[in-house]
């Protein structure tokens, strides 16, 4: 008995010394917010490099800056980028900086479930912003009415849906109220995480997807893919020319367009709010967070490989799951910033 | 066999050594320090699983001190933390568990111990046993799916229909909320509560109930009224193990609490509890205040459920000392 | 006979009866819990699902195969480090130590235990996973240990309390050291109340989440070797359960069935072996 269990504990030893060596694990984490692409991406491009696994966790861009900045993973993703303290935090603690790599294009959106309405509603941004403050309880309420004459609303209670947990698609959203509504800014504010006056907190974007599709009357904010793939109706929104704008590949696009042509070198923009009489008003990039210096040359040109794919090839699978593809200025721009990464 | 060891004992140094190389030879030695050193490093471990609990939360202790109890704003952005709604939610879900719990575990056990037949009783308490090992994700995926749309759709309204002049049952019904991850606890607590009031109860003398039998009262009378009192510290000791188990319950509350921190005084409200949201803002709490605040929650519930089980083990032992010293079987 | 006999032991006997209700209650809660996986997770038992790996979101056909190897390996650890310590713990609490070490010792293990998992999560974390830069199998096994630690200890000490001193003379007559006599008698007298022990710890830890978020960390693909993060069944679980992919909570029930399948399975077992042993206190 005991010799099989030594032998046993040597053949598992051996295996693990073996099996490790076969493959490159790269380790990443953050934004929920693109999930959908980056688990597409990474599988395709394991299937073109079977000896590299790019392991992607969606657990919220906070754990993506967080983990990154701890040097527990191999890079972050986030689609609220980093601000300055943030970034400090990282250069002191590493030595060296750290690069913000924009991949897609999104678009946040208010989905809702309210029994017997089918129609897209539309929001006004004192609507949305009523909503979330906690000072628009009903459903039925002028606010939202008048803007959805036709439509015949319930007089129940809005059950609103937040993130649990440090979010760039909360940040995006709260971005954008706080540049529509002062009363946002200064009792809320813009974040990953914030002090939300009311709601239910959902883990991920999935979770306030799943927890929207269960709670009748609720109303929360998703990336446009959860709320496309899971056939829940979401909401057209006024952007800053006044046009009710419903969220579509064009419309984000649109929403990019005067960026593009004026993009920082860290690439940290926000794009909320845009001008433009088709742009859509909560769309954002999100961003890779990659370190600029790695210690393991393997991990540092396997990334370098993959942000150049991501870049060309990669962008083509963007549109079927609902992502924009990313402007060509910001494209070049990349390109030539990859070289960054030592 | 082993070979002889008793050594002649005989004057002089090389004597004396030469027992005590043998003795280490035959390795006594070598087994006392070995197995000494394992069971040290139980100890080591719990000391500094302590330790880092507390250097770990040393920021929020010294800048907010006992506030941090007072305060119930949770405030990322403007860093300012407070552990209120997380210790109300961890207080009120376990306390509408073990309100269900209590009298459903302490009847079940009076049932296993007074009346069931040895036989059934014993292939009950197996079932039961087998209760206390279903992990708690598992809760929590039956009450994502099953406890919270029951709830939402028919528990939820029936109690405001009836009962809604309570400020306990106002509010709007999200399904999700203190209600629903209490009676989700209160399964998972039942266990802990059978068994060991079942033991408690079985160790309780005979000569108790044949005494109070005699006297002229029924079944019912001499179990509530002498049996039960006498068991009392044993059954007290099980609520609080299953309290302190509630207390640190994470995966299934944080799948239907709703994930809130609000102080409500209705248990339709959403909430949150210490466990839930360490495990939900841990790894992405940037600011060293943030992620230390988390830790000296972490360190709030570990006192907690160090008192309480400390409390239960004092009790559920004086107990069965009782029974034992007292009569006989 | 009169009126206040018949209403006390009319009391008796309705008070009694609902007992028994209680004990029904609480009993069928388990039966309604198996029953639910069995028929959720029934139908999606698949081939797919033991062999493949999980798919990219949205889309369906993906496995958990991953997940089952990655909770086998972090079991794997965590049973090497909590039953040698729990054991050898054990045997000197019962045969060597004194009492007042005996008492730190096993108030320290009481106190491991009764943490909450979601706190040696964090323990794990700070320990293993922080100074490492990395999330691992190895820092999750680690914490799955810490868990077994004390359920290994307490109960294998109080099996070894048990065995009957007659033996440890009887060895001593016949000459035996102290060491080979806890080898060759009294341990393989208690033995089967030990292997109780371990599978019960196992089985405990088996099913056990929280602790793994902030170490294990998931992977979407296989996990190489043991300093890479991991899949678990019961962390997949609960993700796949809170997404709103309906093909994913399929995949959360049948993993939920094979995850408790599993538990029921070692405790049947464990128990079974004790019944039939020497007669050994129950814990």
């Amino acid at each position: 008995m005991k010799r099989f269990a030594g032998l046993l504990v040597v053949v598992l030893a051996a295996a693990g010394v073996l099996w490790a060596d076969s493959a490159l694990s790269i380790n990443g984490a953050g934004a929920t917010f693109p999930y959908p692409m980056y688990s597409k991406w990474f599988d395709e491009y394991h299937k073109k490099n079977a000896n590299l696994q790019i392991n992607y966790q969606s657990i919220g861009s906070g754990g993506g800056i967080k983990q990154v900045t701890e040097g527990t993973v191999d890079f972050g993703a986030t689609d609220g980028p980093m601000n300055d303290e943030q970034l400090k935090a990282y250069q002191d603690k590493h030595g060296s900086g750290i690069l913000h790599f924009p991949t897609v294009l999104g678009a946040v959106v208010p989905t809702y479930n309210i029994p017997g309405v089918t129609a897209e509603l539309n929001f006004t941004p004192d609507a949305l912003a009523g909503i979330f403050l906690g000072k628009i309880t009903k459903w039925n309420d002028p606010a939202i009415a008048d803007a959805n004459k036709g439509v015949k609303l319930p007089a129940d209670d809005i059950v609103v849906v937040h993130r649990a947990e440090g979010s760039g698609t909360t940040y995006c959203w709260t971005d954008y109220l706080s540049k529509v509504s002062d009363e946002w800014k200064t009792k809320v504010g813009k974040g990953g995480s914030v002090n939300w006056p009311v709601g239910l907190g959902g883990k991920g974007n999935e979770g306030v997807t799943g927890t929207i599709k269960n709670t009748p009357d609720s109303i929360g904010y998703v990336e446009l893919i959860y709320a496309e793939s899971n056939k829940i109706p979401y909401g057209n929104v006024k952007n800053a020319s006044g046009v009710f704008v419903k969220a579509s590949l064009a419309a984000v696009s649109a929403a990019a367009a005067g960026a593009a042509k004026e993009m920082p070198d860290d690439f940290r923009v926000s794009i909320t709010n845009a001008p433009g009489k088709t742009a859509y008003p909560i769309s954002t990039f999100t961003w890779l967070l990659i370190p600029e210096k790695f210690s393991d040359a393997a991990k540092r040109d396997a990334i370098k490989g993959f942000v150049k794919w991501m870049l060309a090839d990669g962008q083509n699978y963007a549109e079927a799951l609902s992502y924009a593809k990313l402007p060509k200025e910001v494209v070049a721009k990349e390109t030539k910033a990859i070289d960054k990464i030592q | 066999m082993a070979t002889t060891t008793t050594t002649v004992p005989s004057a002089g140094p090389v004597a004396g050594s030469r027992s005590f190389l043998s003795r280490l030879r035959q390795g006594d030695e070598i087994a006392h320090i070995i197995t000494f050193l394992f069971a040290v490093s139980v100890v080591l471990v719990t000391l500094l699983l302590v330790f880092d609990l507390w250097q770990g939360s040393a920021l929020p202790r010294h800048k907010f001190g006992f506030n941090f109890f007072r305060t119930s704003v949770w405030d990322p952005i403007f860093d300012h933390f407070g552990a209120l709604p997380f210790i109300y939610g961890t207080l009120v879900t376990a306390a509408v568990s073990l309100v269900i719990a209590v009298p459903l575990g302490i009847g079940a056990a009076i049932f296993l111990a007074e009346l069931a037949p040895a036989r059934v009783s014993d292939t009950l308490e197996f079932f039961i046993d087998l209760l206390a090992a279903v992990p708690s994700v598992i809760y929590g995926l039956l009450g994502v799916f099953i406890v919270v749309p029951l709830m939402r759709q028919y528990i939820q309204p029936a109690l405001k229909h009836s009962l809604g002049f309570l400020p306990l049952f106002q509010g709007p019904a999200y399904g999700v909320g203190f209600l629903t991850a209490g009676i989700v606890l209160a399964i998972m607590v039942i266990p802990y509560i059978i068994s060991v009031s079942r033991e408690v109860l079985l160790s309780v003398p005979r000569d108790q109930r044949e005494a109070a039998l005699s006297l002229g009262a029924t079944r019912w009378e001499s179990t509530w009224k002498v049996v039960v009192p006498f068991a009392r510290g044993g059954i007290l000791g099980s609520i609080f193990l299953a309290l302190a188990r509630a207390l640190g319950e994470t995966m299934a509350v944080t799948m239907v609490i709703g994930n809130t921190p609000a102080i409500s005084a209705s248990l339709f409200s959403s909430g949150y509890s210490i466990a839930a949201v360490i495990a939900n803002e841990l790894t992405e709490a940037t600011s060293n205040l943030h992620y230390q605040s988390l830790i000296e929650l972490g360190l709030v519930l570990f006192l907690l459920t160090f008192v309480l089980n400390g409390l239960a083990r004092l009790l559920i032992v004086a107990t069965s000392q009782r029974g034992a010293g007292m009569g006989n079987a | 006979m009169n009126a206040r006999l018949r209403w006390r032991k009319f009391v008796s006997g309705f008070m009694l009866a609902m007992t028994g209700v209680c004990a029904l209650v609480s009993v069928s809660v388990l039966f309604l819990i198996l029953g639910y996986l069995v028929f959720h997770g029934g139908t999606s038992i698949s081939w797919n699902f033991f062999t493949k790996l999980p798919a990219p979101v949205g889309e369906t056909g993906g496995g958990m195969a991953n997940a089952i190897v990655g909770s086998g390996k972090l079991l794997l650890i965590a049973t090497l480090i909590g039953v040698p310590i729990g054991f050898f713990g054990a045997i000197y609490l019962a045969e060597f130590s004194g009492s007042t070490t005996a008492f730190i010792v096993r108030y320290a293990a009481d106190l491991l235990n009764g943490v909450p998992s979601i706190v040696i999560g964090i323990f794990a974390y700070s320990l293993v996973v922080l100074p490492f830069k990395q999330f691992s199998t190895l820092s999750g096994g680690f914490a799955l240990g810490l868990m077994m630690i004390p359920i290994t200890l307490r109960s294998t000490e109080e099996f070894l309390r048990a065995v009957p001193n007659a033996l440890r003379e009887a060895a001593m007559a016949l000459g035996a050291s102290k060491s080979k006599t806890i080898a060759t008698v009294i341990v393989p007298a208690a033995y089967r109340g030990i292997l109780t022990a371990i599978l019960l710890a196992f089985a405990r830890v088996a099913g056990e989440t929280a602790p793994l978020l902030f170490t294990a960390f998931g992977n979407r693909f296989w996990s190489q070797g043991w300093t890479q993060p991991t899949a678990a069944l019961p962390e997949m679980i609960y993700r796949y359960a809170i997404s709103p992919y309906d093909d994913w909570h399929r995949q959360a029930w049948a993993a939920g069935l094979v995850l408790l399948g599993l538990i029921l399975v070692i405790n049947i077992v464990a128990r079974a072996i004790l019944s039939r042993g020497i007669a050994v206190p129950r814990t």
